[in-house]
């Protein structure tokens, strides 16, 4: 019902961005030095979400074919698998092409769960459904990768000594490369856990937040954000899973032998 | 057993280069391990020795060559079965585990010992050969000191009944005690099985090694002589 919605004047948006100089006059009177990250941040943000909000009503209009939304979903996720991949300390050979998979693969299988079997909107690439979606399972699966290949690398290295004890002794790789691969894997799936936990306590997430202003029955905004937080819970999942072991096969060979010099310096 | 009768652990023109790939770490080099007769490797620090031993285990990948273990090369799914027979033990040692107990039990949650038990009497039994008694298992890892360490590396190691092991510089660093310990160990190891046990041991120190080995080969640059560079 968009028809509820209030509009915002540029005005209106002006008052709330006097609230952020506010802030950063606090800075600049506790000597922070935050005021300037404050601004420019302030100014990305803006200019971001105008290219954005251009983009996407672009993409809104009707008729748009499906590859022209295909082609932009895979842009996205192209950028949560770099991103994904930049947030590790420790690199190794390939790793860029692993979170590149995993976020390609993860979040498109679940993104098509969501559209072909759960929402099953008409057509099935409409925008207004496809593009949201998929930004939030990318987002789920990003911060899962990232979190869950850090974890992963660093147990292998840290962990160096045991893992080539188990190998000297006659474990395979699997079972030389268990616990890390356990840690990492709880280390990726714990922050959509703990979302899980104090969803409608503690936050109010932000689409239903959406909706709610928008004007939809909050029953059927929980609806959607139940819905979200199951793909969000799976893409994580799958996604923290399904890098680790791509990670584990780079550096653990088929003959059981632990490659440290992949690590990059 | 002489030298020719057929090998226990043979390499076979190994050779792995390094990682710019100009440089040989491990050139061409054929040795020959007999059961009953211990072979001792040296030579200087970064000459290849630890390379070589890791090799040996296939811990490291190689460029070309094979290692055979009675005459088979293992390869993929058969290689956690070769470091049943064939074990490698670090200079310095890692014991997963609360416990000098726990760290001996941990090798038997493995697949390829699921057919074995930890048997404390055998591990006591090992253990007595060095003075130390059944209380010993309960000292936590986090304590012992590094000869304490090596003893519990090499009775780990000896438990699981190998034919080969593969010792990187097990005295270095130990004091006097300890260095006696572990070459009692490893004589005793070789004479409750004749002609079926075998190690390789790398050190530096030259009577030492002589004294712990039947033959020696030495490695510089890569390459084994028969003769120190």
């Amino acid at each position: 019902m968009p028809g509820q919605l209030i509009e915002l004047s540029v005005w209106q948006i002006g008052l709330a961005a006097s609230l952020v100089v506010a802030s950063a006059g606090i800075s600049l009177a506790l000597q922070l030095g935050l005021h300037g990250r404050l601004l420019w941040a302030s100014v990305r943000c803006v200019v971001q979400l105008v290219l954005l909000g251009l983009m996407l009503r672009w993409i809104f209009a009707p008729g748009r074919q499906w590859y022209v939304v295909v082609s932009l979903g895979l842009a996205m996720t192209l950028i949560a698998g770099v991103v994904a991949f930049g947030r590790n300390e420790r690199r190794y050979a390939g790793m860029l092409l692993d979170a590149v998979i995993s976020v390609w693969a993860c979040s498109w299988l679940i993104a098509g769960v969501a559209l072909l079997a759960v929402v099953r909107p008409e057509p099935w690439y409409e925008p207004r459904y496809a593009i949201p979606l998929l930004g939030m399972i990318l987002h789920s699966t990003l911060n899962g990768i990232a979190l869950g290949l850090n974890r992963f690398t660093r147990e292998v290295y840290d962990r160096r000594g045991e893992i080539e004890t188990l190998l000297a002794l006659g474990a395979t790789r699997r079972e030389a490369a268990r616990g890390p691969i356990q840690e990492a894997v709880r280390t990726g799936m714990i922050p959509t856990i703990n979302a899980m936990m104090v969803m409608g306590i503690v936050t109010l997430p932000g689409m239903m937040t959406g909706q709610l202003l928008a004007g939809v029955d909050p029953m059927q905004a929980i609806s959607y954000q139940i819905v979200i937080m199951f793909f969000l819970a799976a893409a994580s999942a799958l996604a923290t899973s399904g890098v680790v072991l791509l990670g584990y096969r780079r550096l653990l060979s088929a003959d059981h032998q632990l490659l440290l010099e992949r690590f990059q310096q | 057993m002489t030298s020719q009768s057929a090998p226990m652990l043979e390499a076979v023109r190994l050779r792995r280069l390094h990682a710019d790939r100009q440089h040989c770490l491990l050139d061409d080099v054929s040795l020959a391990v007999h059961a009953g007769r211990p072979l001792g490797v040296m030579g200087s620090s970064g000459a290849g020795k630890t390379l070589l031993l890791r090799a040996l285990a296939m811990l490291d990948p190689t460029d070309s060559g094979e290692v055979r273990f009675q005459g088979h090369v293992a390869r993929r799914a058969s290689v956690p079965w070769f470091r049943c027979q064939v074990i490698y033990l670090h200079q310095r040692p890692v014991l997963p585990g609360a416990t000098v107990e726990a760290a001996l039990r941990q090798p038997f949650a493995l697949v390829a010992h699921r057919r074995r038990r930890f048997e404390e009497a055998r591990a006591v039994e090992l253990l007595g050969r060095v003075g130390r008694d059944a209380s010993f298992l309960e000292k936590p890892t986090a304590n012992l000191s590094g000869g304490e360490q090596q003893l519990s590396a090499l009775v780990r190691a000896m438990q699981l009944d190998p034919v080969v092991l593969l010792l990187d510089e097990p005295a270095a660093s130990l004091d006097r005690d300890a260095t006696l310990a572990v070459e009692t160990l490893l004589a005793e190891w070789l004479e409750e099985s004749p002609g079926q046990h075998s190690y390789v041991w790398v050190g530096h120190d030259v009577e030492q090694t002589r004294r712990m080995t039947h033959e020696t080969a030495f490695i510089h640059g890569g390459r084994v002589t028969r003769e120190p560079a």
